[in-house]
């Protein structure tokens, strides 16, 4: 057999029946995630062809994208403030009883963004079919899964006969060598790829991140930097588990466990891909001279290092509409631009470790009068654990709102805004126009350069507080 | 699903490279349960202003623009989110092809899931089609081509399964129920 790449091995472990000229691949799946927002009208093909939840026990619910981030709104003390959005979270738990799906619901203490407590519970493994009907699917690449985003209809079919009809995409190997700088994250790292292959840049493509940076990156950087594969167009992106990924999945509740455990550790140690093992595309990523990023236009690609300037594209008309959006101008330095907002959290980084991050700069600190920073954990796992080792007390101190888990402001479905014209330097990963409010401008960064960015209240490079 | 043989239709164009799916129908439209009705909003904060009024100047509010059928856009449309709502507020716009030099992926398939073609283009022909708004274009499901207005021909890549689907009007869920024996009898094997 010839060498082949972790894609291929995870690919070829779920070929029901493989493509051929005339049809796509069907292609089995191990793990079903669904969430409020995209899988009604799923639920709703099931009836209509009066069909069953195929493999519940391979389906998994939870809410996050509209769900609200008060306490009060979802503890009970207060009615959801938004109609649509309660309407939803009732529909998922009436379609999860009637179908017996699994649904960590909206005051269950694992609940969280679905992208989040997958990997916290051990929910998500190596070698895996993960699909989700949400982009961010691909963060769960960084165990080592083939996990992709899925349309409606797709959730339907996944229902329905636990496979998808899928064409194999092509691979694409982002091999990173070197140290990263300190202050500089998985998300700079991200950041950086994007800027350069460009927002379509991986279309059509499954991309294994590789090299020694990437081995010494911790799961939670790892999930960070597979998060945003989709903001380059990719299908997917993955890393080949190793130790790390073991010992951070050991003892999580739906991991394996005893001797079980150990025949998945021995399986899971052969997916890694061959030597010479062959990738369509390939580029080479210096980690060393990667610096702090933050992004100053409309799509994830228009990022420039937090020092740097607009870059100078003459008569772009789609780099001018986006500079007219931002209210900034081409040569400008990004550095001391006010901030009004700032958000940490979203399936990017809302976990432990971000957390920590932003809190030692926030510690002893405050945010900048005028500011509004709003701290949304992952997970209420997360959100406890934070509590356990006194966070959320430096966030809420610092002048921050200290919040329930969810999606929250990085798409603004549950009335988490940023309102119109104003600048939000968010750890989230889309800066496209509207997308954390109507007008609103966001600047994707790390969570130290938002935590940085808070106590200025403007654009700052983290490492002045390192 | 409607089927789809041929379409013949005035473009309308939207130039810019990266139109994302939040342009294409903003978030805080998805708290819908249903997949009806999200024409009215379909690119909502570029067709509306701030009172609700529809933008004179927005490709899809001109005169021109009333009845087209065909789409015609910057490359990499559809980028970001993965929500079929997207596809689903075209479709129900009255939208039946994207044309563009690039298509992202998770918009492609979802398009094809409802009725809605995607056609990618190379460099010169998209070029020229979003110089030239309004030309009407003929697109042929079945031979895999757009006809452009000085009959040149111009084929672009769609799978025989895809072809298949559009052309019958069926889903691809029938076809993964027939093979449903097969899906279980490779559970046993595994």
């Amino acid at each position: 057999m010839p060498a082949q790449t972790l894609f291929e091995k995870v690919w070829r472990r779920h070929e029901v029946v493989a493509g051929s000229a005339a049809t796509p691949a069907v292609l089995y799946i191990d793990l079903h995630l669904i969430h409020e927002v995209t899988s009604p009208q799923a639920f709703a093909l099931l009836r209509e062809r009066g069909l069953p939840v195929a493999r519940p026990a391979r389906t998994f619910a939870t809410m996050d994208h509209s769900t609200p981030t008060l306490t009060a709104q979802v503890f009970g003390g207060a009615p959801i403030a938004i109609d649509s959005a309660a309407k939803q979270v009732r529909e998922l738990e009436r379609n999860c009883a009637e179908f017996g799906v699994e649904l960590l619901g909206l005051q269950h203490a694992q609940r969280g963004i679905v992208h989040v407590i997958g990997p916290e519970l051990g929910l998500t493994q190596p070698g895996q079919t993960v699909v989700c009907g949400d982009s961010h699917t691909s963060t769960h690449g960084a165990l080592g899964a083939l996990a992709f985003g899925i349309g409606t209809t797709e959730v339907g079919h996944v229902f329905a006969t636990q496979c998808l009809l899928q064409r194999k995409p092509r691979t694409f190997a982002i091999n990173v060598e070197g140290g990263l700088q300190p202050g500089v994250t998985a998300k700079d790292l991200i950041l950086a790829v994007i800027g350069r292959i460009g927002v379509g840049g991986a279309t059509g493509h499954v991309i294994e991140y590789r090299g020694g940076t990437i081995r010494a990156l911790d799961m939670e950087s790892r999930m960070t930097v597979c998060n945003m594969s989709i903001e380059a167009g990719a299908r997917a992106g993955m890393i080949a588990p190793d130790e790390t990924t073991f010992a951070w999945l050991a003892g999580r509740p739906r991991a394996p466990q005893g001797a079980q455990w150990e025949r998945a550790v021995a399986d899971w140690g052969t997916l890694p891909g061959d030597g010479g093992a062959h990738f369509d595309r390939q580029i080479d990523i210096d980690a060393g001279s990667i610096e702090p990023m933050i992004t100053w236009g409309t799509n994830p690609g228009m990022v420039i290092p937090v020092g740097g300037s607009i870059p100078q594209r003459g008569d772009d008309a789609v780099y001018g509409r986006a500079l007219d959006y931002m209210g900034l101008s081409a040569g400008q330095p990004l550095q001391g631009a006010p901030v009004n907002v700032v958000f940490l959290g979203s399936c990017t980084n809302s976990r432990l470790s971000d957390l920590r991050s932003a809190a030692h700069i926030l510690r002893g600190r405050r945010v900048a009068k005028g500011l509004r920073m709003l701290v949304v954990p992952g997970s209420q796992q997360i959100k406890r654990e934070a509590e356990a080792e006194g966070l959320d007390r430096v966030f809420i101190e610092a002048g921050a709102e200290w919040r329930e888990s969810g999606c929250s402001m990085c798409l603004g479905m549950n009335g988490d805004l940023v309102a119109a014209g104003e600048y939000s330097v968010s750890t989230s990963n889309r800066n496209f126009e509207g997308r954390q409010g109507k007008g609103a401008r966001t600047l994707l960064a790390s969570p130290l350069t938002a935590a940085a960015c808070a106590v200025r209240g403007r654009v700052t490079d983290p490492r002045e507080f390192l | 699903m409607q089927p789809l043989q041929t379409l013949r239709s005035r473009t309308v164009v939207l130039p810019g490279a990266n139109i994302d799916t939040d342009q294409i129908i903003p978030a805080r439209f998805l708290t819908t349960t249903t997949r009806t009705g999200l024409g009215a909003s379909l690119f909502a904060d570029w067709r509306y202003d701030g009172t609700g009024a529809a933008r004179p100047d927005f490709a899809l509010n001109r005169p021109e623009a009333r009845g087209c059928s065909v789409l015609v856009a910057g490359h990499n449309f559809g980028c970001g989110s993965s929500r079929e709502h997207a596809a689903w507020a075209l479709a129900d716009y009255g939208i039946r092809a994207v044309i563009s030099t690039g298509i992202a992926d998770i918009f492609r398939n979802n398009a094809l899931k409802n009725g809605l073609l995607p056609v990618v283009v190379d460099g010169d022909t998209g070029g020229w089609l979003l110089d030239n708004p309004g030309v009407e274009v003929t697109l042929d499901v079945a031979s895999a081509t757009l006809v452009l207005p000085q009959g040149r021909s111009v084929s672009f890549a769609l799978e025989p399964f895809a072809q298949h689907c559009l052309l019958e009007g069926v889903d691809e869920l029938g076809f993964l129920l027939a093979r449903r024996g097969v899906i279980e009898a490779w559970e046993q094997r595994r």
